[in-house]
């Protein structure tokens, strides 16, 4: 992977956002919510680098503590759906019959809403925070680990290697943990890079509708909703906030490719 | 060809049952009392029992369900809230705008992936081939909702070429058309390039360079027309996507599409309609997947075989 450079281009811009996230507080020049009406809608300058929003706020420092947002969302997102995924993925896998007959049709339901559609009526309902976007990004999150996994038990748990773990004795959770998993680890990896760009977009499409994080809580996604109000005389609102959503994204495709290739998984 | 379609017109049933399931269940997610959420605390008590009464939540859930369920498949969907009118009828003036900036976009997104993919895998490895994947990867991580505002700055603002929201013909098409189809094209050039790299290195294709034949015959007549097959599957399912893309692309140029209305129904809590956008959005997607495999098994008769 190291020889792919956009693939570590990608990685140093993670570890940016990881570091700028992390040290937010240290690194931001102001507070993300003081306000200040008379420097309300100023372009970038000197003392404020991306300029101010309506309320005066630093547009930098608002930039920065987003970070937080995006990287919670995705993690969280990723990390709770690839948990469920996998342990699904694996009792369906290992279980033909009714059982994997049973979580596939599941399965097939939550892939009949497209995109974040699903996610948007979840919100609209639950109403507009951040635990309930975690909570219906999950919902839908965990359909693509579950079939993957399960596409992958069904066509290692022939091979020769766990027959023989079967035929000592060990038994089904030892069998998955041991010896499936390790040999399955790879396409999981890559989908859950390109998984976590998926999810930030998501996250901020949401709080751009005005059904994700809310003021004055500076996420991305909120800030362009925001920005969108002043796109005639204060165009650094939108360009600076969807420049940042950009790039993160664009981290995590190049890892994602990157892992791709070195890890040798097959795109699906 | 006849089992197949059966097979998999067989199969749609459990899907929309679900899917009819999961958007009858959306209302009663709402935490607490979904009349109290509709009309506010403050609404009068009447008001309350009225709304109670036509939504028939007073009635037990199972009956909830199954009156439902039987409405949905008359196509009653009940009433909007705010608009106090069939949902259905709401709906069905919407969605033609919808299907026409979807079909807008996707036209778009061929128009452009087709000859930057093929190009591509002509000339893999080229000063183009990299450029055009790099910025195919751009297209992709670019979020249409910052997209869609900087076309608006360029093009509206400053050059003036095209009117800023609203339906005022086809000048009006093109912006959103663009917003929508960008990711889209981008990850169909990257397709349409793998495809075709597969397809390239195969025996026939030497065959018919050996035969002599020029290399434009080569790729359009025998490369391109197989490269093609797994394109649809992914131009089927993008068009699906495409109709969830739209919903934040109408809500930045005004678009009067169905995207907006469910964003609308959203902000005035007009859950009857709500359900309504969703459940259209989801049966279309669940619609446009059959046809797509259907259409799949057409062109490569080996599908129906497996």
């Amino acid at each position: 992977m190291f020889q792919n450079r956009l693939a570590v281009f990608g990685a140093c811009i993670i570890g940016t956002l990881i570091f700028v996230a992390i040290f937010a507080s240290y690194i931001a020049p102001f507070d993300p919510c003081e306000q200040s009406l008379e420097g309300g809608l100023t372009p970038p300058s000197k003392q404020h680098l991306l300029g101010q929003d309506g309320l005066g706020r630093d547009n930098l420092s608002r930039i920065i503590y987003g970070s937080r947002i995006s990287i919670f969302v995705g993690i969280s997102v990723i990390g709770i759906s690839l948990l469920l995924g996998t342990l699904i993925g694996c009792i369906a896998g290992y279980n033909p019959g009714w059982i994997d007959e049973l979580f596939m049709r599941i399965v097939d339901i939550l892939l009949a809403f497209p995109g974040i559609l699903l996610a948007i009526a979840m919100t609209a309902v639950l109403g507009p925070s951040l635990n309930n976007i975690v909570l219906a990004l999950c919902i839908t999150g965990w359909v693509g680990y579950a079939r993957i996994v399960r596409g992958q038990i069904l066509t290692v748990k022939e091979r020769e290697y766990v027959v023989a773990a079967r035929a000592l004795g060990a038994n089904p959770v030892r069998i998955i943990t041991h010896h499936i998993l390790p040999n399955i680890l790879s396409p999981l990896i890559v989908e859950a890079t390109f998984g976590i760009a998926s999810v930030i977009l998501a996250e901020a499409s949401l709080s751009f509708l005005g059904l994700g994080t809310q003021p004055p809580t500076p996420s991305w996604g909120s800030m362009l909703n925001e920005g969108r109000q002043f796109l005639l005389v204060a165009p650094h609102m939108t360009t600076f906030p969807g420049l940042a959503i950009m790039i993160v994204v664009l981290g995590f495709n190049f890892l994602g490719d990157g892992l791709r290739d070195s890890l040798d998984v097959r795109k699906d | 060809m006849k089992d197949f379609i059966i097979k998999r017109m067989l199969l749609l049933f459990p899907v929309v049952f679900g899917v009819l399931t999961f958007v009858f269940l959306l209302i009663h997610l709402i935490p607490g009392d979904p009349v109290d959420l509709m009309l506010g605390e403050n609404a009068r008590a009447i008001d309350k029992e009225k709304l109670r009464e036509s939504l028939r939540l007073d009635e037990p859930l199972a009956v909830q369900y199954m009156l439902f369920i039987k409405g949905a498949i008359k196509g009653d969907l009940g009433e909007s809230l705010y608009n106090k009118k069939p949902v259905i009828h709401l709906i069905l003036k919407r969605y033609p705008e919808t299907i026409k900036l979807t079909i807008a976009a996707m036209v778009l997104a061929l128009l452009i992936s087709l000859p930057i993919g093929i190009y591509s895998a002509v000339k893999q490895y080229s000063f183009m081939d990299n450029c055009s994947m790099f910025f195919a990867l751009l297209g992709v991580s670019m979020p249409n909702f910052w997209l869609g505002p900087l076309l608006m700055i360029l093009f509206c603002v400053n050059l003036g070429w095209f009117p800023i929201s609203g339906d005022e013909g086809l000048r009006s098409i093109v912006l959103p058309a663009i917003t929508l189809g960008t990711a889209m094209s981008a990850i169909l050039s990257r397709m349409v390039r793998s495809s075709m790299l597969e397809v390239i290195n195969e025996e026939y294709i030497v065959t018919a360079r050996a035969k002599g034949l020029s290399e434009l015959r080569v790729i359009f007549r025998h490369a391109l027309k197989n490269a093609l097959v797994p394109v649809i599957t992914v131009v089927g399912l993008q068009f699906g996507a495409l109709l969830a893309g739209a919903i934040i692309t109408e809500t930045i140029f005004s678009w009067p599409g169905i995207g907006r209305l469910l964003i609308q129904a959203i902000n005035t809590r007009d859950y009857p309609l709500v359900q309504g956008c969703v459940l259209a959005i989801s049966i279309s997607y669940v619609l446009i997947n059959l046809i797509t495999d259907i259409a799949y098994s057409y062109i490569d008769p080996r599908i129906k075989l497996r």
